[in-house]
């Protein structure tokens, strides 16, 4: 039964309608987690012995540097995929969730310059962790032009997926950076061995935020799936069908 | 707290609020971008299978 399941859910057009019904629960679940964070974050959680209220980007930046890394995993995984089993659904996903991707880590550069100014005195510094984020960019960026390069969808996905894949190899460096190098960046505060060394007033916001950042990349994802499905099948019987009315 | 405390950001509101502004609207231009591009993909998918229907 189950299999059966994940084979419908695998033909194009049964994605399509299932992906369309989830989509309003999850742009509530995400709306309602992301103001409580805002709230936790902005207005419950004390100010920062140290940093005062700057800390507060933490809840916009760590959560979205998190996502970057993340998104770069369930990318090329989905590239590989559909590069073993050809399972287009697998391709599509792998290409929609390209620009979100890169959107978060262009995110997380932005918002960890912002929050630099103040507390390290640079908007930047070429340190390990700062340069292989920038790196990973600029890999999105690649994995995007080199789709867009390719006029046959298939062949696109394929080459996009070998690129995505190669590219996995920065994520380790990314994550291991502030550990392996002396970095102006900090070390890990959450994710570590041992209980997290973040106060639990400041712990809970930005982990509602991540749980926010988690079902937004699906929502996005997921609609982006939908606008490359229909336009790869855009010559099939339901799709025109589809279309028909408006 | 007041609302002129809250905004203040404790003397960091420029860095807070530019952090906060830039997510809300690349978050909301990642919604925003596959909307638009269903409703011009229908359209044209549409068209297209009008046209075709004319000239069988």
């Amino acid at each position: 039964m189950f299999n059966n399941f994940f084979h419908k859910l695998a033909s194009p057009k049964y994605f399509y309608h299932i992906a369309g019904r989830l989509l309003p629960w999850l742009a509530a679940g995400c709306a309602v987690l992301m103001l409580a964070g805002l709230y936790y974050g902005l207005i419950v959680a004390p100010p920062d012995y140290q940093q005062g209220d700057s800390y507060r980007i933490m809840f916009v930046h760590v959560p979205a540097a998190w996502m970057s890394l993340f998104i770069y995993v369930v990318m090329a995984g989905a590239g590989a995929i559909g590069l073993v089993w050809r399972i287009k659904l697998a391709e599509v996903i792998a290409i929609s969730s390209a620009t979100v991707g890169a959107s978060f880590t262009f995110l997380a550069l932005v918002t960890g310059s912002i929050w630099g100014k103040p507390m390290w005195g640079t908007w930047w510094v070429w340190d390990a962790r700062l340069t292989s984020e920038l790196v990973l960019l600029f890999l999105y960026l690649g994995i995007i032009a080199l789709y867009s390069a390719i006029d046959d969808k298939r062949t696109a996905a394929r080459a996009t997926a070998i690129l995505a894949i190669v590219g996995v190899v920065n994520i380790p460096i990314i994550h291991f950076s502030v550990e392996w190098w002396n970095t102006l960046h900090q070390g890990p505060t959450v994710a570590k061995f041992g209980a997290p060394s973040i106060d639990i007033s400041m712990l809970i916001p930005l982990l509602l935020m991540a749980v926010a950042f988690k079902l937004y990349y699906v929502l996005v994802v997921l609609m982006r799936a939908r606008c490359e499905v229909l336009d790869r099948e855009r010559h099939t019987g339901w799709v025109k069908q589809l279309a028909e009315p408006q | 707290m007041n609302l002129h405390e809250f905004l203040n950001m404790g003397g960091y509101a420029s860095y807070v609020w530019t952090s906060y502004g830039i997510a809300l609207v690349v978050l909301l231009a990642n919604v925003i971008e596959p909307l638009r591009h269903r409703r011009k993909l229908l359209t044209d998918i549409a068209r297209a299978t009008r046209r075709t229907r004319r000239t069988p």
